[in-house]
């Protein structure tokens, strides 16, 4: 038996495995307590409409209800939201996208509730409604939220640097486009799900499918008026997030069944339509580009306007557009530019935290943009990316500077000298009868962390029990990524153990400690330093424990490794067991509290945008390759391979790294060329996995990934985040490949079938 | 309506709904919550389980249809403590991540290499199409069939 195995960089099993894949894992979905009542809200058909009456006397007395509830029956503020509370659990005054809750239905069962929900009748008087953020900005339009100083503008600022508008006039090649980019929904496999129920003592618990307990907790107190310490939320392992539980989904609703339930559990868990219905996507808008650069390959001035629709309520709105802006120059040096952001209310579905949170959106239309510029003057567009891509110490085009590991140059060239890059041509002119190939490249960047403005803190928590093993209390909600298996590894590599040496507790605001989201590429980034530290800790305390029991002289002398002390001048071993009994309980609890780095430097930017998380310190980088192939006859495109160079500093483990890579990429992919979240005057026209088409098995290639390990020197063991930077690439890079298959770009994605057939076509006939 | 079928190898006879679904009555009725609900249509493969051997969606099926059909959901899989190849091979080549598509997976992985003992990677692609997963990029879940199929044609 392996009695130490240094786990940081192998690919450690995941322990979460096991579980998972014999169906005994418990997540959010799977909790049936006895008795319990399922929940249910009646939601509303109108966009945009006052509410003149709830009408639940047809229900009160069916058999099979137990209650029906309205806004009447919160105590609370009614709302949520962060940072903006502006969306209410039920609906008080008025509805403002079609699939508003207005009331909640208690009920034995799932058919009765589903029938009462029906025959709720709900008196509307209809208001004026805007779908489009551009005619929201107008100044007549119908207001979503009164009494707001900037009407239906959530949040709108601009980085200025130099002067981009004259420098535009002393470029040698501008290129210009605008670019429309889709709603993409989470679509996580495990929709919105939870139990809850108010035990004897008052206490409001709630099991949930989220990626914010310690958020979820603190709104929750506010808008059901039920005290913060009365109110425990725990997160089991999430059957997906993305972004999608980044916040209340069903928490609210749930919280307000459980209060008025008798004392009897409540169960919700949302169709798939209901989920489409009402989950945050990812924001769609528009972003205009203006790019311009010297004859020899130096970029010199962007202009970038970018609107972006986050429909009927805040939720995340406002910092994916500070996100939005702060990505919108790339990884490039660009002496002039001009930002301007516009985060936009409509009477749609809710925007929100999708995985790359505002980068996707600007980087497919910046990486078109380089190369259609790179042809402009008739650069290769892999060395015009290298010609102005940021080192370390360097300023990008919007004001945000590259303070740490900064490995995208590396990334570019190990693309450059790749046989995917350098055979293209002839892999090009090989194709068969009816297909036309393109090899697209795309680079960019993530930021880490939270900004400058919102601590980024993680307080780690770790037992030595009294057997001699340990328990890690993870304070960051699991969506899929790993991160609390890879807590395992960190402590495990710390403490000398093997992985069957830890427990792992999953995040309770009664158990673990508050370390902010499962987000914004931030989980083992942030928690794993707060957690290295608190291992660290506890295995001085261990070594100092042993030496006052007389077991050695120095503390130095010991050799932690799995369940025991070797003291190495002696060569005797003690049992952790023995040295756990020699400590008090407080003892062998061993706490951190870590704060992230962030950059605080005189920006160029409205306070708004900083508030809202502009800039980022620590940024993970990648560079995407894509050769397409596309079926003349039916439009259709092939992705035959795929490449993904990416710098999320060092490894810690391959395995949940390769893990990130494909399933990022193969998302892209999804948001690149099918998923299209369709929506007719607020009305949902995709309400289901039949015609919101998520890529299959079928549909994706395999995925070759290159991992390019700088050493960020804030990371633990010099890692960063790489769960958003693997998104963000596919759709620019398959668009650059289909736009050299076909010779024109196409500005509106995704790049479907439809679009492509009707291009073809238009050139036969030419 | 009494619904008499063997589960995991072990005989029920309970009085359920006939036309509830499936799905329902192993997850709220009987508490085998390994089989997962993603879609409720037919779309995703979740709620995959075998029936006689041949693997269904048990969010398309109604109880009645159970009656003297003999079904294995994920729970039972691996009858003894040993994990069955296919879940060894899930873990370890990291198959899995939020996991909530893994028993549908599973269980149609069952079904195709009963069929084919031997699939290539297009093959494995094809059989797993109606599976979606939303966070593999499913190139870890064909190197886990291909791994645990290369294994159990080793030891036949």
């Amino acid at each position: 038996m392996t009695t130490y195995a240094s786990p940081i960089g192998s690919s450690l099993k995941r322990v979460d495995g096991p579980g998972k894949i014999s169906g005994l894992e418990k997540y959010a979905a799977d909790y049936y307590p006895d008795n319990f009542l399922w929940a249910g809200a009646k939601r509303s058909d109108h966009p945009h409409a006052l509410i003149k009456e709830i009408d639940i006397s047809p229900v009160r007395n069916l058999p099979g209800i137990f209650a029906v509830l309205t806004h009447e029956d919160i105590k609370g503020a009614n709302r949520v939201g962060v940072p903006e509370m502006d969306q209410p659990v039920l609906a008080d005054r008025k509805v403002r996208y079609k699939g508003d809750p207005v009331a909640l239905v208690l009920a034995e069962n799932k058919t009765v509730l589903q029938e009462a929900i029906d025959k709720i009748v709900i008196k509307y008087e209809p208001l004026p409604a805007v779908f489009d953020p551009e005619a929201a900005l107008a100044e007549n339009a119908p207001l979503l939220h009164e009494n707001r100083n900037d009407k239906n503008l959530l949040l709108g600022g601009r980085v200025v640097r130099g002067n981009s508008i004259a420098a535009m006039s002393e470029c040698d090649a501008v290129a210009e486009a605008d670019f429309q980019l889709p709603w993409q929904e989470h679509a996580y496999l495990e929709t919105e799900a939870g139990v809850a129920r108010v035990d004897e003592e008052g206490i409001l618990a709630i099991i949930a499918s989220t990626q914010t307990p310690w958020r979820d907790r603190n709104e929750l107190a506010y808008a059901l008026g039920w005290p913060l310490d009365k109110i425990r939320v725990i997160a089991p392992y999430l059957g997906g997030g993305f972004g999608g539980k980044d916040g209340i989904t069903v928490q609210g609703l749930l919280g307000l069944a459980a209060l008025h339930s008798g004392g009897r559990p409540v169960k919700m868990w949302n169709s798939r339509e209901e989920s489409f219905l009402s989950s945050t996507k990812r924001h769609p808008g528009r972003v205009h580009y203006e790019l311009g650069c010297k004859k020899d390959g130096t970029l010199y001035a962007m202009n970038c306007r970018i609107v972006l629709d986050t429909g009927a309520y805040a939720s995340l709105g406002g910092p994916v557009l500070a996100l939005a802006m702060e990505h919108a120059a790339g990884v490039y040096r660009i002496p002039h530019a001009l930002i301007e952001g516009f985060s936009v209310y409509t009477n749609n579905p809710v925007g929100g935290a999708f995985r790359g949170f505002g980068a996707p959106q600007v980087l497919a239309g910046l990486e078109q943009m380089m190369d259609i510029l790179a042809d402009k003057i008739a650069w290769d567009p892999l060395a015009f990316r290298l010609k102005n891509a940021v080192m370390r110490g360097d300023e990008t085009g919007a004001g945000v500077w590259m303070s740490n590991s900064t490995a995208i140059i590396p990334c570019l060239e190990k693309l450059q000298e790749h046989p995917l890059w350098t055979s293209r041509q002839a892999w090009v002119s090989q194709a068969p009868p009816f297909k036309l190939r393109g090899v697209g490249i795309a680079a960019g960047l993530q930021g880490t962390g939270y900004g400058p403005m919102v601590a980024d803190i993680a307080n780690a928590k770790i037992e030595l029990l009294p057997d001699g093993r340990f328990r890690i209390y993870s304070g960051v909600a699991d969506m899929g990524q790993g991160n609390n298996p890879t807590n395992v590894q960190i402590a495990a590599e710390v403490l000398g153990q093997t992985a069957d040496c830890f427990e792992l507790i999953q995040p309770d605001t009664l158990q673990t400690l508050p370390s902010g989201s499962s987000a914004a590429s931030r989980t083992t980034y942030s928690y794993g330093n707060a957690l290295k530290a608190a291992a660290l800790q506890l295995k001085e305390r261990i070594l100092t424990r042993a030496c006052n029991m007389g077991m050695g002289l120095y503390a130095e002398d010991f050799l932690l490794s799995s369940g025991r002390l070797n003291h190495l001048p002696s060569g005797r071993e003690i049992p952790l067991g023995l040295v756990a009994a020699s400590m008090r309980p407080e003892e062998r609890v061993s706490i951190y509290s870590y704060t992230a780095p962030v950059n605080r430097y005189p920006d160029k930017i409205n306070p708004d945008i900083r508030a809202a998380g502009f800039p980022h310190r620590v940024f993970a980088f990648a560079c995407h390759l894509a050769r397409v192939q596309i079926d003349e006859l039916t439009g259709e495109v092939e992705i035959s391979d795929y490449l993904a160079a990416t710098d999320a500093g060092k490894v810690l483990n391959p395995q949940l790294y390769e893990q990130q890579v494909q399933g990022g990429a193969v998302q892209g992919m999804g948001y690149a060329l099918w998923e299209d979240f369709k929506l007719d005057r607020g009305e949902l026209m995709t309400r289901n996995l039949a015609t919101y088409i998520l890529p299959t098995s079928m549909d994706v290639p395999d995925i070759l990934s290159i991992a390019v390990e700088s050493v960020e020197e804030s990371g633990p063991f010099g890692m960063k985040g790489i769960g958003e930077i693997v998104i963000n690439l596919a759709l620019p890079a398959i668009a650059n490949g289909i736009a050299r298959a076909v010779g024109q770009h196409i500005f509106k994605s995704p790049l479907t079938a439809e679009q492509l057939l009707l291009i073809l076509e238009k050139r036969a006939a030419e | 309506m009494k619904i008499a079928f063997e589960l995991n190898g072990i005989k029920q006879e309970i009085d359920y709904l006939p036309d509830r679904r499936v799905v329902d009555l192993l997850r709220e009725e009987l508490g085998y919550t390994g089989t997962k609900e993603a879609c409720g249509s037919g779309e995703c493969g979740a709620c995959t389980i075998l029936v006689d051997g041949v693997s269904k969606l048990s969010c398309l099926m109604l109880a009645a249809q159970l009656q003297g059909r003999s079904i294995t959901t994920i729970e039972g899989m691996s009858p003894g403590k040993k994990l069955h190849p296919i879940q060894q091979a899930f873990v370890d080549k990291g198959a899995v991540q939020c996991g909530f598509c893994s028993p549908g997976m599973l269980m149609a992985t069952v079904d195709l290499l009963q069929r084919n003992p031997a699939p290539d990677r297009q093959q494995i692609r094809a059989a797993l199409s109606g599976n979606l997963c939303r966070c593999t990029g499913y190139q870890k879940i064909i190197d886990a069939v291909e791994s645990a199929a290369a294994e159990m044609r080793d030891k036949l």
